[in-house]
């Protein structure tokens, strides 16, 4: 079982080494939209200063869609994941390594975005041990939300559109409680930082189980 | 019977297949010889009938048969991204086979040199399918599933596939492939099967069934 999801996770990262599309296009395009952003509240630093968090879990939404339907993007061209079911690995387990593999090309996103945010927006951080503990259960919980459902579009002639429709609505969890606690974190409010932080860990777990659950039926039928 | 998008793509196969026997699959397009070959490694599920491959009962239990079953189908499952190399490892690591497998089938397909550092996406469509056959005997399966798997090769790597496939079905392995060569299929294989609509129309010889044979 760990076998088999480290295989699939070493495969992906190797692919994403050889291929450089997280690092050369979508960080890029996450720090480009940072200067939108800036450009359309009239670097207005209050202002950008006080949407830090929202903006922050918004570009991981953004970079996760696109590294979700890419990890199984090369999964279903040329059959790929037929020969991943001949190999005969435990579903479950690719579903694993497939999600540490974005959850570490998140974590890239995630770091990106955090640097612009503290260069381009002048953000200060309050608490950083709120921060990284909330960004890495936030991201490990987006990374397994968008792999189950990058699984359930792989193949669909309209997934491109298709996947934004259903992982949005289903991760708005994350995106609440993390912008939650990064607000804390960045000393934009004084809520209770830390239960935001357990409210990810809750949604985390969920999504493991109904992850596990349900990776069976979504790669056989995939 | 198997349902493709609920189609009943294959309709009462009644087929048996020896220990070292090479049989051809012909029929013309959509007959389902694909379907038949995707069935036999377990990855169509069946709705009716009975059918075991290897001893493993596909009604009960279609993945069990997987890991010991080779499959090529129309396309080469390869990542476009990776070098033939990192291909190759992968294939190895995921099948649990070591180091002097990989070279082994690097060297029988030509696949070594200059050529094991280039993405497998820079690659012609024929080295593309020597990499797939590559990873195919690093997993020295226990019975061979070929689809077309003389599409793109050059006559060297045409000539090193009929010796690995004599060779796998020297060593007892039942080797099925789909081919729409009839020459080809005439030499490779020792039985043809002629697949219409889902069904069995004919089987016999080789030589019999590529003299008779009305079927592209």
């Amino acid at each position: 079982m760990w076998r088999d999801a480290w295989l699939i996770c070493r495969k992906d990262l190797m692919i994403e080494r050889r291929a450089r599309i997280t690092l050369a296009q979508i960080v890029p395009t996450v720090l480009l939209l940072l200067v939108v952003f800036a450009f359309a509240f009239d670097a207005n630093a209050s202002l950008l200063g006080a949407g830090a968090g929202g903006l922050y879990w918004v570009a991981l939404l953004f970079g996760g869609v696109l590294g979700a339907k890419r990890s199984f993007d090369i999964e279903a061209e040329g059959g790929n994941l037929d020969a991943l079911r001949m190999g005969g690995l435990e579903p479950a387990a690719v579903l694993l390594g497939k999600a540490a593999a974005l959850a570490a090309q998140l974590a890239v996103i995630g770091a990106a975005t955090l640097a612009g945010l503290l260069i381009l927006y002048s953000v200060t951080v309050d608490d950083w041990l709120l921060l990284v503990v909330a960004a890495v259960t936030g991201t490990v919980a987006f990374a397994v939300v968008a792999t189950v459902y990058g699984a359930m579009a792989v193949g669909l002639r309209s997934a491109d559109t298709l996947l934004p429709l259903l992982l949005i609505p289903v991760a708005a969890p994350v995106l609440l409680a993390g912008t939650r606690a990064f607000d804390v974190a960045l000393g934009n409010s004084a809520d209770q930082g830390w239960s935001w932080t357990a409210l990810l860990a809750v949604v985390l777990v969920t999504y493991i189980a109904v992850g596990w659950a349900a990776a069976g039926p979504l790669l056989e039928d995939a | 019977m198997a349902l493709v998008d609920r189609f009943p793509a294959l309709a009462g196969v009644d087929l048996s297949v020896s220990p070292g026997e090479v049989v051809g699959i012909r029929g013309p397009n959509g007959a389902g010889k694909t379907t038949l070959l995707r069935a036999c490694a377990g990855l169509v599920p069946l709705r009716a009938e009975r059918a075991e491959v290897l001893g493993f009962d596909l009604m009960a239990d279609r993945r069990a048969v997987r890991r010991h079953v080779g499959m090529l189908g129309h396309r080469a499952p390869l990542y476009a991204d990776l070098r033939v190399a990192d291909q190759l490892r992968h294939c190895a690591a995921l099948l649990g086979a070591d180091a002097s497998e990989i070279s082994s089938a690097a060297e029988r397909f030509g696949l070594g040199g200059r050529l094991e550092s280039v993405a497998i996406r820079r690659l012609s469509e024929g080295q593309q399918r020597r990499v797939a056959l590559a990873c195919l005997t690093i997993a020295r399966p226990r019975l061979w599933l070929l689809d077309e798997p003389h599409a793109g090769l050059d006559s060297t790597s045409r000539a090193a596939l009929d010796e690995l496939l004599a060779g796998a079905a020297a060593a007892g392995a039942p080797v099925m492939l789909a081919t729409h060569e009839t020459g080809r299929a005439a030499v490779a294989t020792s039985r043809q099967v002629t697949l219409v609509g889902g069904r069995v129309a004919a089987s016999g010889g080789a030589h019999d069934e590529t003299d008779s044979s009305d079927v592209a």
